[in-house]
């Protein structure tokens, strides 16, 4: 690569940072304004929607006659799900609400999805590790075997969450009718995505259906690195990630196609 | 220099593809000026919307070989949670310039005293325009791209607007789209007319002048179009 290329692509980062940057502020602002706690809601808002599932599934028992510990279980279960569904919820119609901004030239499509997806990803993270932290160090949940595994699973999660959300998030710029299916279908995608079960506890042939979902895999690994030979995982990085580049690649596909279709008025 | 090769614009309606410009060309050199004049629907205001990058040509090529600023006055970004102070970070940021040095300019110029740190929501329409265009002059460009429709005011905001565009910044190239042929006149060196899609360019303003009153006389065909839509 030559010296021209290497510059013009860091002044590129440069820029895409920049805008960026300036997305991030002006989001933090638009959706947590500056009143009472302000941006501190990223973090608070998936936490108390994690505790109050927590606190749901332990009132009802949700145990499947296994020995984990529930509060723990839940967790890490509904903290994977905002890795995909509050991602690509605040992708939906992101273009649409922002329309304006596209007014000035170095704001592009791409980055008001990746500013949204960036906040997303920084709340449910932060939302995980202070409720996983906090509850391990008043011992009311054991702490994780494998903080390594629990963070690869982590980010093979947000890297799903990140393309699911950029290829929704453009397929709605094409038409009203994604944003209005997506609600349903992240309705049914829940139960299904391995949060709320383990693979093992499955039918073998049920097994197989689920594991066609990404995410449940990214779940599996980060609840073995939680929990450790407490239980038995099914998963197959090699399909996940597959998976995840090929959803990236179409996610950032369509918006750069979707992006010569944008009407700004 | 500003190119822009064989553009064509083509939106999609419920009666099929519209087409708003059909391969547009023309130069613009730096420092220089041109204005444009088409009546309503004329797709003058798409124009300024492709020129500016905001949309994408159907067809053809817009090179850009100098710094062009997003269409004057242009306040539909303002969202109602940000304060005056917030919109000016956010446009420093995304143009890579330092605010701090640029609020006195921007106070000075939209008179909103207390409200430059109120929420957008809370501004009438007077301090919204007011608020656009500063931030339009608070960065610097090569060329501004001048929707005459948009900036709309008082006397005395219409003669600060001319102060510091034509006076301050007179170095600079810019386009003006219009349909009063009257503020072409006075403030473009070279003029064309957008009719029907195409845009015809003239020596002198004059001509264009001329071309574009014996246009306007035609029946309105793009109109009843531009009504379908």
């Amino acid at each position: 690569m030559g010296a021209a290329t290497t510059d013009s692509l860091r002044a590129s980062a440069r820029l895409q940072w920049r805008v960026i940057h300036a997305l991030l502020m002006r989001e933090v602002i638009t959706r947590f304004g500056r009143h009472n706690i302000g941006v501190l809601w990223l973090v608070a808002e998936p936490m108390l929607f994690t505790l109050v599932v927590a606190a749901f599934w332990t009132a009802a028992g949700f145990h499947h006659g296994s020995s984990l510990p529930i509060v723990a279980f839940a967790i890490t279960g509904y903290s994977s799900v905002l890795m995909w569904r509050n991602t690509v919820g605040h992708c939906v119609d992101a273009v649409h609400q922002n329309i304006g901004l596209l007014y000035h030239r170095n704001v592009r499509v791409l980055d008001v999805f990746s500013a949204r997806i960036l906040l997303e990803v920084v709340g449910a993270t932060a939302s995980f590790a202070v409720l996983a932290l906090f509850f391990s160090a008043i011992e009311a949940i054991p702490p994780a075997v494998d903080w390594l595994a629990v963070a690869a699973g982590w980010a093979m999660l947000a890297w799903f969450g990140t393309g699911l959300a950029i290829l929704v998030g453009a397929a709605t710029v094409y038409s009203d009718v994604v944003a209005r299916l997506w609600s349903p279908l992240s309705y049914i995608l829940f139960p299904l995505s391995g949060a709320a079960f383990m693979v093992d506890w499955l039918p073998p042939a049920a097994r197989e259906f689920v594991l066609l979902l990404p995410m449940v895999h990214g779940v599996e690994l980060l609840r073995e690195g939680y929990f450790g030979n407490t239980v038995r995982t099914h998963y197959d990085m090699g399909y996940m990630a597959t998976a995840n580049l090929v959803l990236l690649f179409a996610g950032l596909l369509l918006s750069r196609h979707a992006e010569r279709r944008v009407e700004v008025r | 220099m500003i190119r822009v090769e064989h553009v064509s614009k083509t939106y999609r309606t419920r009666l099929g593809p519209h087409r708003v410009l059909d391969d547009v060309g023309f130069e613009l050199q730096r420092g220089r000026n041109l204005g444009i004049l088409g009546r309503n629907g004329a797709g003058k205001s798409t124009l300024i919307r492709l020129l500016a990058g905001a949309e994408q040509p159907t067809s053809g090529r817009i090179h850009r070989g100098m710094s062009v600023s997003w269409p004057l006055a242009f306040g539909g970004a303002f969202q109602g949670h940000l304060t005056g102070l917030d919109n000016l970070k956010f446009v420093c940021r995304v143009y890579g310039v330092d605010y701090e040095p640029l609020i006195p300019f921007v106070e000075e110029f939209t008179e909103l005293g207390d409200y430059f740190r109120e929420p957008v929501s809370h501004y009438s329409q007077g301090m919204m325009t007011r608020l656009a265009f500063a931030l339009s002059m608070a960065i610097e460009f090569d060329c501004f791209l001048i929707d005459e429709a948009m900036v709309v005011g008082d006397k005395r905001f219409h003669d600060r607007c001319h102060v510091e565009l034509f006076q301050k910044r007179r170095d600079r190239a810019f386009i003006l789209v219009t349909h009063d042929a009257n503020v072409i006149k006075l403030y473009c060196e070279r003029a064309c007319v957008l009719h029907q899609g195409r845009l015809h360019p003239f020596d002198s303003v004059d001509a264009a002048y001329d071309f574009y009153h014996r246009s306007t006389a035609q029946p309105a065909v793009t109109d009843a179009a531009e009504a379908a839509r």
